[in-house]
């Protein structure tokens, strides 16, 4: 047996958590991306910024926020509590949120650059075709913007699955809720398990090398919207 | 149909472009915008489609109104065809897919009238990308006829297309007001397309409109903007009225007289389009016996226009009682044969082009 029963168990949570992440970021990211690319509020720069953020801001500050938010006292502890669910801090769901925010940019900015290089031209011809906006979104923007949405999610679930900070501050460590592989890999190595830690972290190197080498092999003929950050 | 439009756009270099048109657009046949790049021929047929949305506007087609002072009817809700200059196909749909797309496309039969109409039968499991600009053009048209519209709209569908694919397309695009019975609007810079399918023209400057009539009207008066003198000239509609085999020719006849050209191909009856260049036509006063010329027309002078600073002229002619005739002659000859306003001359016809 290569790995035993409590990294196997980090693994999974490692993918629970990217696969939930990714799919709840989808929901959230599409709608996000589309009015991103498409208005001309004077809110889109500071709610583009505040998307971005994540990719600037150490983790550990947005773990101390999130873990504060969350925190009984906080605003969404006191609503999940209101809700009778009790704070989410140092459980699965937190992590969820935890992810959802710091994989946020890796999502959008793919969807959003695919939506945006579509241009006005094919959603017009569709409007001349008879289609109305929704059928336009999912007939011809969401199909147009297929590359966005395949970088996108790749990139978010590769982004989940090596989280660190954000999982350390308001996950904690425990076994099946919230120890993820690259908090295991950190107990090994503190606890000076360095031939499991390579293990470990050498299957993480050759997990993200397959990814970045889907992305930018078969994507990459054509642009790969996700490597374009900001607007 | 009716259409007021007033619409101030901002321009991204900075200022404003202000588009303000009154016109009536005839109910059948091509009306054709006419205009340079910049006077707002797209946007006007923009404004139209409801993809641009003016600040006032009242636009009425066959008895419904698609924007006034209140209401305004989104672009999925007008039913129009619209053939962009380029790209008017869904790009992830095939060429099938694209004429079934959206609101509902008419029997099965009708598709198979336009697909054969286009010659479009072998291009229809073919993506957009996979076809040639000629071949999306005539997929694009296939799906405007197939939609059944109320109003057509073709804007510069020519303008990305070479020269061999341009004369491929003209014949479809000339056919259309036997196809559709609705008003088409076809923006063009181009007068050659002007002379060759028109019925109608409205000449577009700066947003507004400076001219309309029949294309006729406003070839013979010169009301077509065109840039190059060498450009201008008349159209005429005639009927084949009879052949003659030996030679190759056919009698083509007009309101106020008669030509013979080449043999067009059409049977007795048939109409033919014919553009004379002002620059093919010659004056004289007295019947040339000896000479190449086969088309001789007594014609009366209504006017000369000359510049001091011009070696040229153009002559404006009449031709019985309703025809023009354009003549670009040096002022030399001009003076040398007294011209003035209601002398009697011969225009002597040096070339004619066919155009339908």
């Amino acid at each position: 047996m290569m790995f035993p029963a409590e990294v196997l168990q980090a693994i999974w949570l490692t993918l629970r958590l990217a696969t939930t992440a990714t799919l709840l970021l989808l929901l959230i990211g599409t709608p996000l991306a589309w009015w991103l690319a498409r208005t001309h509020s004077w809110l889109r720069g500071p709610v583009a910024a505040v998307v971005a953020l994540p990719l600037v801001l150490p983790p550990t500050v947005l773990g101390f926020y999130l873990l504060l938010a969350l925190a009984p006292a906080g605003p969404i502890g006191q609503l999940t509590g209101a809700l009778g669910l009790g704070s989410l801090a140092f459980t699965f769901e937190g992590l969820v949120i935890g992810s959802i925010l710091y994989s946020l940019p890796f999502v959008v900015q793919p969807i959003q650059n695919a939506f945006h290089a579509m241009g006005d031209g094919p959603l017009e011809v569709a409007a001349t075709f008879g289609a109305g906006p929704w059928k336009r979104f999912f007939t011809v923007a969401i199909p147009l913007a297929r590359p966005g949405f395949i970088s996108g999610s790749i990139l978010g679930f590769a982004h989940t699955v090596g989280e660190f900070g954000v999982v350390l501050m308001i996950g904690g460590n425990i076994p099946g809720e919230t120890r993820v592989v690259s908090v295991q890999i950190y107990e090994q190595v503190e606890a000076l398990q360095f031939a499991e830690a390579h293990w470990l972290a050498g299957s993480m190197v050759v997990f993200s090398f397959l990814v970045l080498l889907v992305v930018y092999g078969s994507l990459g003929r054509r642009a790969v919207p996700g490597m374009r950050f900001g607007s | 149909m009716h259409v007021r439009i007033a619409y101030a756009m901002a321009q991204p270099a900075g200022g404003e472009f202000r588009l303000e048109v009154d016109v009536e657009i005839p109910a059948r046949g091509i009306t054709c915008v006419f205009g340079a790049s910049g006077s707002g021929k797209s946007t006007l047929l923009r404004c139209l489609a409801g993809l641009d949305r003016p600040q006032s506007a009242w636009i009425k087609v066959e008895g419904e109104i698609w924007q006034d002072e209140t209401r305004l009817l989104p672009t999925h809700s007008r039913r129009i065809g619209y053939v962009f200059q380029d790209a008017s196909l869904l790009p992830h749909l095939s060429a099938r897919r694209n004429l079934h797309y959206g609101r509902d496309p008419g029997s099965d039969a009708d598709t198979a009238d336009a697909v054969k109409l286009l010659g479009i039968d072998h291009l229809l499991d073919k993506n957009p990308r996979q076809l040639s600009g000629g071949e999306r053009q005539r997929v694009a048209l296939a799906r405007a006829l197939l939609s059944r519209p109320r109003l057509l709209l073709l804007d510069e569908p020519l303008s990305a297309l070479d020269v061999a694919r341009k004369q491929e397309l003209l014949p479809y695009l000339q056919r259309l007001p036997e196809q559709l019975d609705c008003p088409i609007v076809y923006v063009t810079h181009s007068p050659d397309e002007v002379a060759r399918l028109a019925a109608h023209v409205l000449v577009l400057d700066e947003g507004r409109c400076v001219a309309r009539g029949s294309v006729t009207e406003l070839m013979a008066s010169r009301q077509l903007p065109v840039n190059a003198a060498g450009e201008s000239g008349v159209v005429l509609e005639t009927a084949i009225a009879g052949l003659d085999a030996e030679w190759n020719l056919a009698k083509a006849e007009f309101a106020d007289g008669s030509m013979l050209i080449p043999d067009p191909g059409v049977t007795a009856g048939g109409l033919i389009r014919l553009r004379i260049l002002a620059r093919d036509i010659s004056l004289s006063h007295a019947v040339e016996a000896h000479s190449s010329i086969l088309n001789r027309l007594p014609a009366t002078v209504l006017r000369i226009e000359e510049s001091p600073d011009a070696a040229m002229c153009m002559v404006h002619l009449q031709v019985g009682e309703n025809s023009r005739l354009l003549s670009r002659v040096s002022r030399k000859s001009a003076r040398r044969l007294k011209l003035a306003p209601g002398s009697s001359i011969f225009a002597e016809i040096k070339s004619v082009a066919i155009l339908q």
